[in-house]
């Protein structure tokens, strides 16, 4: 009961010292404000390359022709090769007649020009899904060298190209996102010291009078919470309005290459982010600024 | 054993100043007891031991049966709730009124607001601020400061009052009335009394006990009501 009304008193009295000390509070608001604008943009970024390059993954498939007249046996042993290497996600047979049949539909003066020959001139094929792209080459390499196969293709040079610079973007944009958390973390953790040296007279007063450590510390970090909450409102509306508004000027996709991750749930995901990183960080921030003034 | 009691106990600062020296006293419970010497004698350093907020180099000192020196820093919080300070400078929160103020020592140790309430407004009565509870402390006068100041020291029901030159900003006038304040403190709720001052016109009318320092050495203990008539002869 007592803790309960000491966690109590220590709500109240945050919000009332947020209150009384209006212009610093405003100052560690509005630090946390700019800084979580950079944090949110930066979180934006990195989630849309992220599931640009996923996207291009999934997309990305390699293709295994047969050679010509391949014999039942001849594909189950493919088959059963393609079922033992390790990168292979998935492996669908896809057949001369099947290719032919979708080509028809797909052009109709490739269905004229095949209606002149006499037999189908493609080949049986496997479509085959790998896991990590990182390795495809070797992969490639593997099945090119299994009996009975003609061709592989893939897309060669350019997707590996595409997919590692999206992954040096996405690695630089977490790096840029930690180190803007880690400079938000230290200009609120400033600011709010600035506002306990201002009131460390009343810490001083607190220990005198015999509070505990914790319920001197508990009206600080509630404090911080609030100042990190609110400074996270104006972060989280133009995430949410600047995105919307965005995605549906761009049409849902940023030149033709990266398609942009759907507006909702996404913006409501980073809001979530947004808020929990304020709080924390303001919490933090001013646990370690009022940690200082405590020591007797 | 003696309600307070230092034993040979000797208190020196980083930067070698020695603030007391091998110093041996005790204090029985219900005293009213003046600690008296020049400017940096040791008597702060004295009274500042009694609360922990420093600790003994050398020696012993004992409140109440508690070791203070052996208090871990995160629990001097429970000694300091059975001891009442009025500093010299009152220590007011501005921004907090009257009550809020007095109230703020009962609040830090998680009382009910139900009981803060008729406590405060008792303490505020026996310093006679009861009219001024709205007001804050910049619309009240030193003195009426350190009524407050007093107040919110006797609020918890302290066995021990510490008092650090607490008319040390008064005139002479506001000053008697401080002190008869403290002294009824004293008489009517047996509250153990150490004063630090320098005031010698207010330790020779009290006539209580006195202990002198000088150089951080205790180079007096004049008993109840001896202390002027040791000056005048």
């Amino acid at each position: 009961m007592k803790a309960i009304r000491i966690i109590g008193r220590s709500i109240r009295d945050a919000f009332k010292s947020v209150g009384r000390n209006f212009s610093l509070s405003f100052a560690s608001i509005m630090c946390t404000t700019i800084t979580l604008i950079l944090v949110a943009v930066a979180i934006v970024c990195a989630a849309n390359i992220e599931n640009a390059t996923k996207l291009i993954e999934d997309e990305l498939s390699v293709v295994v022709y047969l050679k010509k007249d391949t014999t039942e046996e001849t594909i189950e042993n493919i088959k059963s090769e393609l079922a033992s290497i390790s990168n292979v996600e998935d492996y669908v047979f896809k057949s001369k007649d099947e290719w032919k049949h979708e080509m028809e539909e797909y052009s109709e003066t490739f269905n004229t020009v095949l209606n002149y020959l006499d037999t189908n001139p493609l080949l049986d094929s496997f479509i085959v899904k790998v896991y990590d792209i990182n390795s495809m080459k070797d992969t490639v390499e593997y099945i090119r060298s299994i009996e009975g196969i003609d061709t592989v293709k893939y897309g060669e040079g350019m997707v590996e190209s595409v997919v590692s610079t999206f992954d040096i973007v996405e690695k630089v944009v977490v790096v840029v996102v930690i180190a803007l958390i880690l400079v938000t973390a230290f200009l609120i953790s400033n600011t709010i010291k600035l506002t306990i040296i201002n009131r460390r007279n009343e810490i001083e007063i607190m220990r005198l009078v015999g509070a505990s450590n914790i319920s001197i510390k508990l009206p600080f970090i509630f404090e911080g919470f609030i100042i990190g909450v609110i400074g996270s409102i104006i972060p989280i509306c133009i995430t949410i309005y600047g995105y919307v508004i965005l995605f549906s000027q761009l049409h849902g996709q940023f030149s033709n290459m990266i398609l942009l991750i759907e507006p909702y749930n996404f913006v409501f995901y980073v809001a979530l982010v947004l808020v929990i990183i304020g709080a924390i960080v303001g919490m933090f921030g001013s646990l370690k600024a009022v940690r200082k003034h405590l020591k007797i | 054993m003696s309600f307070i009691e230092l034993k040979n106990v000797s208190k020196i600062y980083k930067n070698g100043v020695t603030a007391l020296a091998d110093m041996s006293v005790g204090i029985e419970k219900g005293e009213f007891v003046f600690v008296i010497g020049l400017t940096a004698s040791g008597k702060s350093t004295f009274i500042k031991m009694l609360y922990r907020e420093e600790k003994p180099t050398k020696g012993i000192v004992t409140v109440g049966g508690l070791n203070v020196g052996k208090i871990r820093n995160g629990k001097v919080y429970k000694l300091r709730r059975k001891i009442g300070i009025v500093f010299q400078d009152f220590k007011l929160l501005p921004k907090l009124t009257v009550y809020e103020n007095v109230a703020f020592a009962l609040e830090c140790v998680g009382m009910k607001q139900k009981d803060i309430r008729p406590k405060v407004m008792d303490a505020l009565e026996r310093v006679g601020l009861k009219e001024k509870v709205r007001c804050f402390p910049n619309e009240l006068s030193g003195g009426e400061q350190q009524r407050v100041c007093i107040a919110r020291a006797i609020v918890n029901e302290p066995k021990l009052l510490v008092c650090d030159e607490p008319t040390g900003n008064l005139d002479p006038e506001t000053s008697k009335e401080i002190m008869n304040v403290i002294d009824n403190i004293n008489k009517d709720l047996k509250t153990t009394i150490i004063m630090a001052t320098h005031d010698k016109d207010i330790v020779n009318r009290m006539k209580k006990r006195v202990l002198v320092i000088d150089h951080g050495v205790l180079v007096g203990d004049y008993a109840k009501g001896r202390y002027k008539a040791h000056e005048s002869n």
